[in-house]
């Protein structure tokens, strides 16, 4: 691994900073330098949010530019949509294929659009199903991350036991079956 | 030890490290996670005050008794913090005091964009600036150094993309200091206005020396490289230069204020083209120019919004990787499913009222379809403009509220209720009581009967607070009920006296449950009543109107507000 640049995006609530965390810990514990950026408060709240991870030998920017992106991970699919010009030309997209409506749809003020998945290079993942099945729909950054896993082709122990060790206790089992679940996914 | 740490968190351990033994501070992002850390210690006394000032005035205190202390808050906080930080620059310290302020460019959390480092020019106290969380450790225990060795406060300024960016941390052991000795010294710390001429001349020698010294304090730092274009930076903007044009010459600043004019003046005879790149105000760049020193900086670079390293590489170089965005619906933050703040805006909004907002998660009432805020300024101003308007139109407290959070009310909107009562402003004040400090990550205040380190103490009763002051209606109600808050909001409007109402029931988030959902059945006739609450569990997708039982929380206003039965599932 030279380096990567991975951009998590979702929306607020849905657990972007657990993977953020997950992938920083796993890059610190393979050797690498990394630098993680967060958004807290106000963006947190159910609207749109983006996390940055950068893994490499030595980094300065904390932040992935417009087009430079390697990975998008996205946990829902309108939010791969807005920032899929992150990626690099040869970047691609894990996404969830949840939907969230954001208030302008619920309100009508604006539609949902169609025909995402088209307009997408990379792999989705039914995220919620999976999760439902694994337990709970919480579960479903477990399931995204054992797809980024597989996707990135990572060191899967390693990496299922920096998501284990991120999470409560008794949630464990369920987010082993889920993280099981989204690695086969792909 | 290497540890990958949030940069609040690098200036938290920083100063444990450099002995700390006092830290306070109000929540706010991006700051609030170096007091959360500094809790964790029990070597530090750790305290939410309840507003900035106090936790300065508790600060200056403690330094002036002895013990190293560090006070955190965001820019705006500082506004706050004001009062005493301008005259405790004349006063000095005894042990160390750090003032750590998170600026927020780009505006991620805050009302406003404003630049601490500007503030601390008018206060004339010395600003460190680090650029990630090594540095922020570091820095946070210089700045406790620096403030002994010239007898002065010491801002340590972080922005967001510093305060909340994670990187490696080498660890190293806290230093054991005793509590120094006080001494009784009226012409140093009784600021009347005798003592404060003496010292405002002794603060003007500080500023001319610590600038002076800066010239080789080796956080000001020259990386020399390609002569043709040097670069004065500092802070989180150093990394993107670094990224951006790696082979250009680069003086870092390590302190932001006072400036080492000798060191500027050095550098920018060595390169061709000078440039300071810094975000929001050009505050080095006005420095150095009225030093005399030639610069380039905002004639090229923006002023409002935090830069990035393909912002550096467009404005320099005129390269920019940046594709165009696709066109897709905006997604703004809302109010969480089963917030309770949502059944008093609902019954606002219903209402028509014009509401004078607060600073929260509440404010995120003025998004639609609830849209009902009128106004939000700072901390505590919602009572203060419900009585403006009152002045103004003596009608107008029959149609308008206040609304503002159980701890904005303690750090800032008690005073104002006090005007309301004593200045004979009928106005109708609703605090929206959900038992935490929402928006920074629930944080205790006074009023939920817990310290910072979850430690049983007294609980502020807001009823009794409001009844104390003078106002002659006082009632509580459960913001889950829209029937009952609807009746109390209109009784109290049509009162010619100051009331207050108490939309009491916890932040949706503190339950940390699993929920099954709830579901909409057949006999739900499409008439979108639901949709009015703005709540983001409900859908109206190409399947009808839905619940989304990943975000629904059971809180069933949605079962308040639907007149045909159609929401099934058990309220919790």
């Amino acid at each position: 691994m030279k380096s990567l640049d991975i951009l998590i995006v979702g929306v607020g609530g849905q657990g972007t900073l657990l993977a953020s965390r997950v992938l920083g810990k796993y890059a610190l514990e393979s050797g690498y330098d990394v630098k993680l950026s967060e958004v807290h408060g106000m963006a947190q709240r159910g609207g749109s949010v983006m996390t940055y991870v950068r893994i490499g030998e030595k980094i300065a920017s904390p932040i992935i530019d417009e087009g430079r992106a390697d990975l998008i991970l996205a946990f829902e699919k309108l939010e791969a949509l807005r920032y899929a010009h992150y990626l690099k030309p040869e970047g691609e997209i894990l996404y969830s294929t949840q939907e969230i409506m954001p208030m302008p749809v619920v309100t009508g003020a604006a539609e949902y659009p169609k025909g995402i998945e088209e307009q997408l290079r990379g792999d989705g993942v039914d995220a919620l199903d999976l999760a439902l099945q694994a337990g709970n729909s919480k579960a479903a950054n477990s399931v995204m991350l054992g797809a980024l896993c597989k996707k990135l082709g990572l060191d899967r122990e390693k990496f299922e036991a920096a998501l284990l060790a991120s999470i409560p206790q008794k949630t464990i089992d369920m987010n082993r079956r889920a993280f099981e679940l989204g690695y086969a996914a792909v | 030890m290497k540890k990958l740490l949030l940069g609040d968190f690098a200036v938290a351990r920083g100063a444990w490290e450099a002995g700390a033994k006092v830290a306070t501070a109000y929540p706010g992002t991006p700051s609030t996670e170096i007091t959360e850390e500094l809790a964790r210690y029990d070597d530090v006394y750790s305290e939410w005050s309840p507003n900035e000032k106090v936790a300065l005035e508790v600060g200056v205190g403690a330094s002036i008794r002895g013990a190293r202390t560090i006070v955190s808050m965001k820019h705006v906080g500082l506004n706050v913090a004001c009062d005493p930080l301008f005259t405790a620059s004349y006063t000095g310290v005894n042990a160390g005091l750090v003032i750590a302020v998170a600026d927020d460019p780009s505006v991620f959390s805050s009302q406003n964009e404003q630049d601490t480092r500007v503030t601390a020019v008018s206060a004339q106290v010395p600003v460190l600036e680090p650029s990630d969380s090594m540095e922020a450790k570091e820095f946070t225990k210089l700045a406790f150094e620096l403030s002994e060795q010239y007898d002065t406060p010491v801002i340590l300024r972080v922005t967001t993309r510093v305060a909340h960016s994670q990187s490696l941390v080498e660890l190293g052991e806290r230093q054991e200091l005793p509590l120094k000795n006080y001494e009784k010294n009226i012409a140093k710390y009784v600021m009347m206005p005798a003592n404060a001429r003496v010292k405002h001349t002794v603060v003007e020698e500080r500023t001319a020396k610590l600038s002076a010294d800066a010239d080789t304090l080796a956080i000001n730092r020259i990386e020399p490289g390609d002569t043709k274009l040097g670069i004065i930076c500092a802070g989180g903007v150093y990394e993107y230069v670094k990224e951006a044009l790696p082979e250009a010459s680069v003086l870092k600043l390590g302190m932001v204020y006072p400036l080492p004019y000798k060191l500027i003046e050095k550098f920018a005879a060595s390169v061709d083209r000078c440039i300071v790149a810094e975000e929001l105000a050009p505050h080095i760049e006005t420095l150095v120019k009225a030093h005399g020193i030639a610069v380039e900086g905002k004639n090229i670079f923006p002023r409002c919004g935090e830069f990035s390293a393909n912002l550096i590489r467009r404005c320099i170089l005129g390269e920019d990787t940046a594709a165009a965005p696709a066109q897709v619906p905006a997604r703004p933050p809302v109010l969480c499913a089963g917030c309770p703040h949502r059944g008093v805006f609902y019954v606002l909004s219903k209402l028509k009222l014009n509401v004078l907002g607060d600073i929260g998660c509440y404010t995120l009432g003025a998004v639609p379809p609830l849209g009902s805020m009128d106004a939000v300024v700072c901390m505590g101003a919602s009572i203060g403009m419900a009585i403006g308007f009152d002045k103004a139109d003596p009608e107008a407290h029959k149609h308008s509220v206040a609304v503002i959070g159980d701890s904005t009310f303690i750090h800032s909107g008690i005073t104002g209720l006090i005007d309301a009562v004593y200045n004979k402003a009928p106005v109708t004040v609703i605090i929206l009581d959900n038992r935490t400090t929402g928006m920074t990550g629930h944080q205790n205040h006074p009023a939920t009967g817990k310290t910072i380190k979850n430690e049983p103490t007294y609980e502020l009763d807001l009823a009794e607070v409001c009844r104390a002051v003078g106002v002659p209606n006082v009632r509580t109600v459960d913001p889950g009920d829209l029937a009952e808050t609807e009746r109390a909001v209109k009784e109290e409007l049509a009162k010619d006296e100051v009331s207050v109402i108490i939309a009491k029931k916890p932040c949706a988030l503190l339950t940390k449950r699993l929920y099954k959902g709830f579901r909409i059945n057949e006999k739900c006739k499409k008439c979108k009543a639901c949709l009015k609450l703005g709540c983001p569990a409900i859908v109206n997708g190409k399947d009808g109107i839905t619940i989304d039982v990943s975000l629904c929380t059971e809180c069933g206003l949605c079962k308040g507000v639907c007149k045909f039965g159609a929401i099934e599932g058990e309220v919790q």
